[in-house]
């Protein structure tokens, strides 16, 4: 599995470390039932999946990478910091 | 048809004609008390011991493919009860005695070999936490032993004692732990629930759930609609997929593990070892390959195939463990689904919805379980409540914050 970093060009995975399903949004503290879900709970769905990983072994970027988790096909993957800010 | 001694000599007298299938290639009916979705161990031993323990019959186990094709067949064989907090040993130790007693019970040759687990320890640190772990297991009923370097070298001399940045210490002793037939495991609770009248109905997916006024009431699949008065789960490795057919979102993810076999040796490795200072664990089978598999590959994955960088990793911590399996070829790989829960450990509970139950999030875990997941999964069943060796393995704890996380890890799936 080879990802394609913005920065450094398609990389081999093994550079990468994961950090799972990148379409959850941190909850206000004081939302207890709401915070639950987000750390706890998961679609973990078949087919795409929209999810981080970090370039440790590289620009130390966070990615948001969308992957088939069904193939393991690498479809796109952005800049974290990009998306967050538009 | 009963297996015995006397069976055989009948059969080879008559030039092994008489034998039958071992279980009942079952249709669907409309209606049953049961539904136990996912004809895998686990569900097949729930339906046996609902069958054997609890006097109900009228169950079907569906099965999306056919029996023996998914992790049960997929798994490295190992059983043990080494761990180490008590809400998991309970549960393991009840499934480890009743590997014991396995074969017995269901009259099935499931090889069950208790060949002993070793653990690794290569640091005073991880000594200690062996030490801790044996101590934790004997106060909960499990066997266990702590060996010094001179023990491993009398079980284990060819193994890499004094590598220079792994030396090894010693290692945890379980002899009651070993190995056993995978596949039998899954024909022999099969034939035994067909023969007290369970359907066991392969290529039958489970498409739906149907709720009716907050209870599950049937299901739909691709061989019609079936109604049940309960509806049980135990498909992991695709448990979200299910869960999602009513509504449910699961303190899961799935991921792949992958698991090696190489090509037959003669014997040399009697028991089952696991290097302490990477992931890898080892066994040899009867036919004589090297089984051996180390972590999962760590990212969400549904395609029972791995990638290329664990398999180096796997293969170098062999390399570490032992060199000499440098000269023997792998033969073949694979990969398994597993539920990768949130803190580590499964889920066997109710859930919010009226008649559906579940049991999930057996990680890389799940085979060894298999006869007790089962038992107190019939027990839930069958009771409405929990068994007493699994009530503190419930769905809620995530939210209520009674984790039973192992390792410590937190919410990461992929590190536990």
């Amino acid at each position: 599995m080879r990802i394609p970093c913005p920065y450094c060009g398609s990389r081999d995975s093994s550079e990468f470390s994961y950090s799972g399903d990148a379409t959850l949004t941190r909850p206000t503290p004081d939302n207890a039932d709401a915070m639950f879900d987000y750390v706890y709970l998961r679609d973990n769905p078949v087919g795409l999946h929209r999810e981080y990983w970090y370039h440790a072994a590289g620009c130390h970027a966070w990615l948001k990478v969308t992957r088939n988790v069904s193939t393991h096909e690498v479809i796109e993957a952005v800049l974290a910091h990009d998306e967050a800010a538009s | 048809m009963r297996y015995s001694l006397t069976s055989l000599l009948r059969q080879t007298l008559t030039g092994h004609k008489g034998w039958t299938p071992q279980w009942r290639d079952a249709a669907p009916k409309a209606e049953y008390d049961i539904v136990i979705v996912g004809g895998g161990g686990h569900g097949l031993a729930t339906a046996y011991y609902l069958a054997k323990e609890y006097g109900l019959t009228n169950i079907a186990v569906l099965e999306k493919s056919w029996i023996g094709s998914g992790n049960i067949g997929r798994n490295t064989t190992i059983i043990r009860s080494n761990y180490l907090l008590s809400e998991n040993i309970s549960l393991y130790e009840l499934s480890l005695k009743l590997w014991e007693g396995l074969e017995q019970d269901f009259n099935y040759n499931a090889m069950v070999s208790q060949r002993g687990v070793l653990n690794l320890y290569h640091s005073d640190g991880q000594r200690d936490a062996y030490a801790r772990r044996s101590n934790m297991m004997r106060l909960n009923g499990a066997d266990s032993e702590l060996l010094d370097k001179e023990g491993v070298r009398k079980l284990y001399p060819f193994l890499n004692f004094d590598a220079a940045r792994f030396p090894i210490q010693g290692g945890l002793l379980q002899k009651r732990g070993g190995t056993v037939r995978h596949d039998a495991v899954a024909w022999g609770y099969a034939r035994g629930a067909s023969d007290r009248g369970v359907d066991v109905i392969q290529n039958c997916e489970v498409t739906g759930i149907d709720i009716v006024d907050g209870r599950a009431v049937g299901v739909q699949t691709s061989r019609g609609a079936i109604r049940a008065k309960k509806i049980g789960i135990a498909v992991a490795g695709s448990s979200s997929r299910v869960a999602a057919m009513a509504g449910m979102r699961l303190p899961i993810e799935s991921h792949v593990l992958q698991a090696f076999v190489s090509e037959g040796l003669k014997p040399i490795i009697p028991g089952v070892i696991t290097f302490g200072a990477g992931h890898f664990y080892i066994s040899q089978s009867d036919k004589g390959g090297l089984v051996f598999g180390g972590d999962i590959d760590g990212y969400n994955s549904y395609a029972q195939r791995g990638n290329l960088p664990v398999v180096e990793d796997v293969c170098e911590g062999g390399m570490a463990l032992m060199p000499a399996i440098g000269r023997a070829r792998m033969l073949r790989n694979w990969g398994g689904l597993v539920d990768m829960s949130m803190d580590g450990s499964p889920i066997i509970d109710r859930t919010h919805i009226d008649g559906l139950y579940l049991n999930a999030g057996w990680c890389y875990g799940g085979f060894k379980a298999t006869p007790g997941s089962g038992f107190v999964f019939a027990h839930l069943l069958a009771r409405d409540e929990p068994h007493p060796a699994a009530n503190r393995l419930l769905l809620d704890r995530f939210r209520s914050g009674h984790i039973v996380d192992e390792k410590g890890q937190g919410a990461q799936p992929n590190l536990h």
